[in-house]
């Protein structure tokens, strides 16, 4: 794929047709899964719309769902940029989430300096969860995504545990945390119907711009880049190959402990036992794809799954599961993923055109 | 200590065989060159199909469902695996992320159509699970024949004898040298006047046949019912045991059969003197943390074939 994408970012066009082809795709299949299985594509179609943007309450909730969504795809995006597949954001997401909850519960200090101090440590959990990987990756050559997947596991089991035995007394979810600790807004949450919109999304932005900033204008970034371009030209252009992939890997994980943070601190303010993953960190895959790795692209993609992934909740109301949506985003992945084909077939179209 | 066996050996076995079948189908797509990180989609399929045919047709086929149903759910496996051979061999797509999306899209599809089919989000209890047996005759040997062969599921010797004819394909045939030599040097096999695209297609097309197998075992044997929550991370538990028994069937049967074992003391150890006092997340972690330092040569290098994850595209080099 890295040698298609690579070919079609050559193109701008292809680069922007690609992704939207994929989606109205996506789209259409999803009316067609809808028809057969008996029920009308348009009523889902609004059902999920109203899902999103019904009234204030519904656009803060979309807007919350989003949040998490960013960070996780450029979480994943970046590490892209420099070649590595960091698919153990979910487990990133989980030690931050516990990391910020920890502090948010654990420390007594005033707002200043608790609240940041709580997002800090979401972002260093999550960055120690992508060291390891990319160490093992930088030293010993170990491929990323079997660690990464390992490493989900772990975490998800280990937070477990700390949550049951170390923050309570076998009890199956932490207490709430301080309020100088919270993202929670109220001027937001009045604005929206006391939706849980919090500051997050202020946070999920900066961070992008972050990444632009460090992709784009850093030297830093031109050397991430150039190892992910190729690690051989790198190393003979005198960079350090080894610190450039776990810096990224560390850089990556931080984004995604900071996506566990938000909805430590913001959504929900507490950690759970949780049986299963968030999901958060394999969608966020999906946003870095079909936002071709690309800050801005990453922000789009994230609105649009935030938007199907809360709208979803909706469509049961026109008698339709829930997991259509996730139907529609898996299948979004296989056609950006495919887009060699693409490619191919629009330009088949091009040729005949003539 | 033989009732410590008596009690433990039945429950590895029977939790070991679904993640046996699996982890051979990931050997087999691996060792072509196809990453396969679908082996949990290819599981919940599988599930899926096993619990929906067995509770559609328990009245049909009686006895029999079951193992009707575990020869659908292979059946469906198998071509639910082909989306994930036309996009990763055929369009060159990154194996890694059509995989995720074959997860993301196997759960959708299950839990979709249960909730269209049944009105609900699980699936009921199948009236045809697989029970336990004692097999007559092998279970009078003294010793042996108590702890291997009372209270056993079948399907548990059959992941194993498959695990040995899967031994047999791939070193002892030519098509197995085939599909390892696709996995090592595509080119040079081409060179040779092997199909690459057809033997890796055939590959990932038995991972998805075993993968289903190791769901519907997985769904008749243990659980009895299908949800969300039936297959959750086993397909990526197999997916370990093929990279710690380092892509070789019997090793990853070797590593399943651990990693069964170590799921079981997470389950039984409360009884055991010793083992009451490990905390259970450290045996719930040990086959992630055992695949990690495998990996990183801690206990024996882990090596992937060689042209795994690459896409095969005719003349680039």
């Amino acid at each position: 794929m890295r040698q298609v994408i690579q070919v079609t970012s050559n193109n701008r066009l292809f680069g922007i047709l690609v992704p939207i082809i994929s989606v109205l795709l996506g789209l259409i299949a999803g009316a067609i899964i809808m028809m057969i299985s008996g029920h009308n594509p348009i009523e889902g179609y609004v059902a999920l719309w109203n899902g999103a943007f019904y009234d204030a309450f519904t656009i803060g909730e979309t807007v919350r769902r989003i949040t998490p969504l960013i960070l996780t795809g450029l979480a994943i995006a970046f590490a892209f940029r420099t070649g590595l597949f960091n698919i153990g954001a979910e487990g990133q997401v989980i030690v931050g989430w516990l990391a910020a909850v920890w502090v948010g519960i654990a420390i007594d200090a005033p707002m200043i300096i608790h609240l940041p101090l709580a997002i800090l440590a979401g972002a260093l959990a999550g960055g120690l969860w992508g060291f390891i990987p990319g160490l093992l990756k930088a030293k010993i050559g170990v491929h990323e995504v079997i660690v990464t997947i390992m490493m989900n596991y772990i975490a998800m089991y280990v937070s477990n545990q700390i949550v049951r035995s170390v923050l309570t007394d076998h009890s199956t979810s932490t207490e709430h945390i301080a309020s100088t600790a919270s993202l929670g807004s109220e001027w937001l949450q009045a604005l929206t119907f006391y939706s849980r919109m919090h500051y997050g999304i202020l946070i999920a932005l900066f961070v992008a711009v972050l990444m632009w900033f460090i992709i784009d204008r850093t030297t830093i970034g031109y050397e991430l880049k150039s190892v992910g371009f190729n690690k051989h030209a790198s190393k003979y252009a005198g960079m350090n190959v080894s610190k450039n992939i776990i810096l990224s890997m560390v850089i990556s994980g931080a984004f995604a402990g900071l996506a566990g943070a938000m909805e430590g601190l913001g959504t929900y303010g507490n950690v759970s036992v949780i049986s299963g993953f968030t999901n958060l960190g394999f969608d966020g895959i999906a946003v870095a794809l079909l936002g071709a790795n690309n800050p801005l692209g990453v922000i789009l993609a994230a609105i649009l799954f935030g938007v199907l992934k809360e709208g979803a909740g909706e469509m049961p109301s026109a008698g339709v599961p829930t997991e259509l949506v996730d139907i529609i985003i898996a299948l979004i992945i296989f056609f950006v993923a495919s887009s060699y084909i693409i490619r191919w077939a629009l330009l088949r179209f091009k040729k005949e055109g003539k | 200590m033989l009732d410590i066996l008596d009690s433990i050996v039945p429950t590895v076995l029977f939790f070991s065989a679904p993640l046996i079948l699996t982890a051979l189908g990931g050997v087999f797509s691996e060792r072509s060159g196809v990453i396969n990180i679908g082996l949990e989609g290819l599981m919940v399929i599988g599930a899926f199909v096993g619990i929906v045919f067995n509770l559609t047709f328990a009245d049909t086929f009686g006895d029999m469902t079951p193992w009707i149903s575990l020869i659908v759910a292979t059946l469906a496996g198998a071509l639910f695996s082909v989306i994930h051979a036309v996009a990763s061999v055929s369009f060159f797509a990154d194996q890694t992320v059509s995989g995720v999306a074959i997860n993301m899209l196997a759960l959708g599809v299950g839990v979709y159509l249960t909730k269209v089919w049944y009105g609900k989000g699980q699936t009921d209890m199948v009236a045809e699970p697989f029970n336990s047996q004692t097999i007559p005759i092998l279970s009078d040997i003294p010793i042996i024949g108590p702890i291997f062969f009372e209270g056993i599921y079948v399907t548990s010797y059959v992941a194993i004898i498959i695990a040995f004819i899967a031994w047999y394909v791939l070193y002892k045939t030519a098509f197995g040298l085939r599909l390892r030599a696709v996995g090592e040097h595509p080119m040079a096999a081409d060179t040779n006047g092997i199909n690459v695209t057809r033997m890796r297609y055939i590959a990932v097309i038995l991972s998805g046949a075993l993968g289903g197998l190791g769901g519907s075992v997985f769904a008749l044997t243990i659980v009895s019912n299908f949800s969300h929550a039936t297959i959750v991370g086993q397909g990526f538990m197999a997916l370990a045991a093929v990279i710690f028994g380092k892509w070789h069937p019997l090793g990853a049967m070797g590593a399943a059969l651990f990693f069964g074992f170590a799921q079981s003391l997470s389950i039984v150890s409360s009884g055991i003197p010793v083992l009451e006092d490990i905390p259970q997340v450290y045996l719930l972690i040990a086959p992630y943390v055992l695949t990690i330092l495998a990996l990183a040569g801690f206990i024996g290098r882990a090596e992937a074939p060689k042209a795994n994850g690459v896409p095969y595209i005719k003349g680039s080099r």
